[in-house]
């Protein structure tokens, strides 16, 4: 089931890019998407993945990309 | 504005006072070293503090080649090679252009949006004999709802009560509002212009006209185009290549060829100041947004920017003929009267078909148009695969097919020479004598031959199938001036013609044209699949890559039109931001470039390349 977030004080396009390939790489994750344009974060998760846990290591990794960043549910 | 940018506005503006003020101390007295940087120093930091601390924490992260840290480096080896004014100047345009950046952005998305919204707030449903409204998700299908002149219609439905002036134009395109009177169907998504009318629902919110086009264009995203590939791959090498060269420029010449350190390193932060790859990365993927957020405004919705791409390299279009070009209702096409005038013969035929709801039947009513006189037919009797036979006036009628004229031991005979042979002709026997028969034939769309002549006109060849006889078919593709046609095809024959055309060059892309009944196999088989009126269809939708709201051909060659506008582009600004940057890079190695010009090839290309993006919303 693929999630989208909205995203508030996304930057810099690179930056959209950067986390985009970093939420990719992670574990449990088979698809991402990252938007500057729209604001927004696409996460199609793996099967039978936790989603709130795959969530806090989403948000630890856009902490160290993008610190200004806001995930919105 | 947003909160956030208003307080970059005012940073700016102060910044900007308290560096006017230094560089008229500078003009007016001659400072020492010291004294010029704390002159300097205040504006840099009201304008730059936050850019040090994100390069700060980035470098803390790891991220070396990170947009901020990059420009605090520049910034900072300005100020240490004692280019004071140069070094708070590169910062103060740096957010002026990234303020303008954002700005620029931020509009260009609102527009889109708001292009886009058609999104349902609430819907008035009758419950328990009162009116109480309700998010869309809430009501059931089946029940009744309520929507008032300027609401948006929350969920698909049938107009039970009252009628009204509908405006599609967020699904369509179409901007002339639509009259829908009781009984006909609604889309979601149309706003009601004037009138009341109540709906009975048929459709859950998640499976409303509306759902379905919101999960398109917000799934649209996924499925990038080479060129934004392209560029995502480049930005990945691009900043450290000129991080590295920068470097290099400034170590190696002082070191082995006695250049000036200063000289050299000044030329090097130039490269850094230009190495961010933002205009590409902003303005590629913005000019691919705006383009499908323009075709959709015309109720075209592209599944991802790989079809725009895909749709501007189309050289041929194939089109499943039913549906597509033509309207796939029948019409009466010709009358071929033996021994009674043709009036006759039609009228006799209409009161003997005014019983049937067969299409063949209602054709031939529709072309009678005239008041059809109930008590002059009795004795209505189908013959099923064969016609009718019917008593008018107290004669007995046969009407239907060859076959039901040979069991009558009749010879149909025809003096102008037309093969009656397939199912589109209607034979006529009365009183126990031939009297001729009423061709029929798949109505073509008023656009057809437009959008045909259109698609040459973008060099693009067209291509007809059909499940129809040769001769039923060809009159259609002379009419629509198709570039050749195939006939007599099951719907896996489409399949296989299609594969055959594909397999010829991979440069030169394969569009398919369905109506997105029984072809989603073509759909998904072709480089693009275009589906026309389609969004009922659930497989249809999956398999095609571009949806048609409506189910005007016209809006192939416009679809075609928008793509390569928006291809166009995007090599606009792919070539005008590496061109600028290249050329930057090279002036500054040769030491003719100074930062100020770093900096407009950094976010003054961005913003240029912003504002020629935004040209791609504005349909061709």
């Amino acid at each position: 089931m693929r999630r989208t977030f909205e995203l508030e004080d996304l930057d810099c396009a690179n930056c959209a890019l950067k986390v985009e390939n970093g939420i990719k790489k992670l574990e449990g994750v088979r698809d991402a998407s990252v938007s500057f344009i729209r604001q927004s974060m696409t996460i199609e998760p793996e099967e039978g993945v936790d989603l709130d846990e795959l969530m806090n290591r989403v948000k630890k990794l856009c902490r160290r990309i993008e610190p200004d960043m806001v995930i919105k549910a | 504005m947003t909160r956030k940018q208003k307080k970059n506005l005012i940073r700016i503006i102060v910044s900007a006072v308290l560096f006017a003020g230094a560089l008229a101390v500078r003009h007016f007295a001659s400072l020492p070293w010291w004294a010029e940087l704390i002159a300097f120093l205040p504006a840099y930091l009201t304008v730059g503090y936050d850019v040090l601390i994100k390069a700060a924490r980035g470098v803390a992260h790891g991220q070396v080649f990170d947009e901020s840290f990059l420009m605090g480096i520049a910034t900072v080896g300005a100020f240490v090679i004692g280019e004071y004014p140069e070094a708070a100047a590169v910062m103060l345009f740096y957010q002026v252009g990234e303020l303008f950046q954002s700005v620029a952005v931020g509009r260009s998305r609102k527009s889109i949006t708001a292009l886009m919204d058609i999104r349902p707030d609430h819907a008035n449903v009758i419950r328990d004999g009162g009116e109480i409204e309700v998010s869309p998700e809430e009501v059931a299908v089946g029940e009744t709802i309520i929507i008032r002149a300027g609401e948006r219609v929350p969920l698909d439905g049938v107009i039970v009560e009252g009628n009204a002036s509908l405006n599609t134009s967020a699904l369509t395109g179409e901007s002339l509002p639509r009259e829908a009177l009781p009984g006909e169907n609604v889309m979601s998504g149309a706003v009601n212009v004037g009138g009341v009318i109540k709906l009975r629902t048929t459709s859950a919110y998640e499976n409303s006209t509306v759902a379905r086009i919101l999960e398109l264009v917000e799934s649209a995203s996924s499925r990038k185009a080479r060129s934004e590939n392209f560029i995502t791959r480049f930005a990945r090498w691009y900043t450290p290549a000129v991080v590295i060269s920068a470097v290099l420029l400034g170590v190696i010449p002082p070191l082995f060829f006695g250049g000036e350190w200063a000289d050299w390193i000044h030329r090097a932060l130039i490269f850094l100041v230009v190495s961010c790859p933002c205009a590409l990365v902003i303005s590629v993927p913005l000019s691919f947004f705006c383009g499908m957020g323009g075709a959709s405004k015309k109720g075209i919705l592209v599944k991802g920017s790989s079809y725009i791409e895909a749709l501007s390299r189309t050289r041929t279009v194939v089109f499943d003929k039913t549906g597509t070009l033509t309207k796939g209702s029948f019409s009466v096409s010709a009358i071929h009267a033996n021994g009674m005038s043709e009036a006759e013969l039609l009228d006799i035929a209409a009161l003997a078909e005014s019983y049937s709801n067969h299409p063949i039947a209602e054709s031939i009513v529709r072309a009678h148009g005239g008041h059809i006189e109930p008590a002059r037919v009795s004795g209505v009797s189908e013959k099923a695969g064969l016609g009718i036979e019917a008593l008018i006036d107290g004669q007995k009628v046969y009407a239907g097919n060859l076959r039901l004229m040979e069991s009558l031991g009749l010879t149909p005979s025809c003096s102008h020479g037309c093969s009656c042979d397939s199912g589109t002709c209607v034979h006529v026997a009365f009183e126990g004598r031939y009297c001729g028969h009423i061709m029929i034939s798949d109505e073509m769309k008023p656009g057809s031959r437009e959008a045909v002549s259109r698609l040459r006109e973008e060099g693009v060849g067209t291509v007809m199938l059909t499940g129809d006889t040769e001769s039923a078919a060809a009159p259609i593709a002379a009419a629509v001036g198709v570039d050749s046609f195939r006939s007599g095809l099951l719907p896996e024959d489409k399949v296989s013609i299609v594969e055959t055309m594909l397999g010829d060059e991979s440069a030169r892309k394969l569009a398919f044209v369905g109506d997105g009944i029984n072809d989603a196999p073509v759909l998904s088989r072709a480089d693009v699949g275009i589906a026309m009126g389609a969004l009922g269809s659930d497989a249809a939708i999956e398999a095609a890559d571009v949806v048609l709201t409506d189910d005007d051909p016209l809006k192939i060659p416009l679809a075609i039109r928008i793509s390569k506008k928006t291809m166009r582009i995007v090599r606009q600004n792919i070539a005008f931001a590496l061109g600028v940057k290249l050329l930057v890079l090279l002036l500054g190695a040769l030491g003719f470039a100074n930062m100020w010009i770093a900096v407009f090839a950094d976010v003054g290309v961005a913003v240029l390349a912003i504002l020629n993006a935004v040209r791609a919303m504005r349909a061709a």
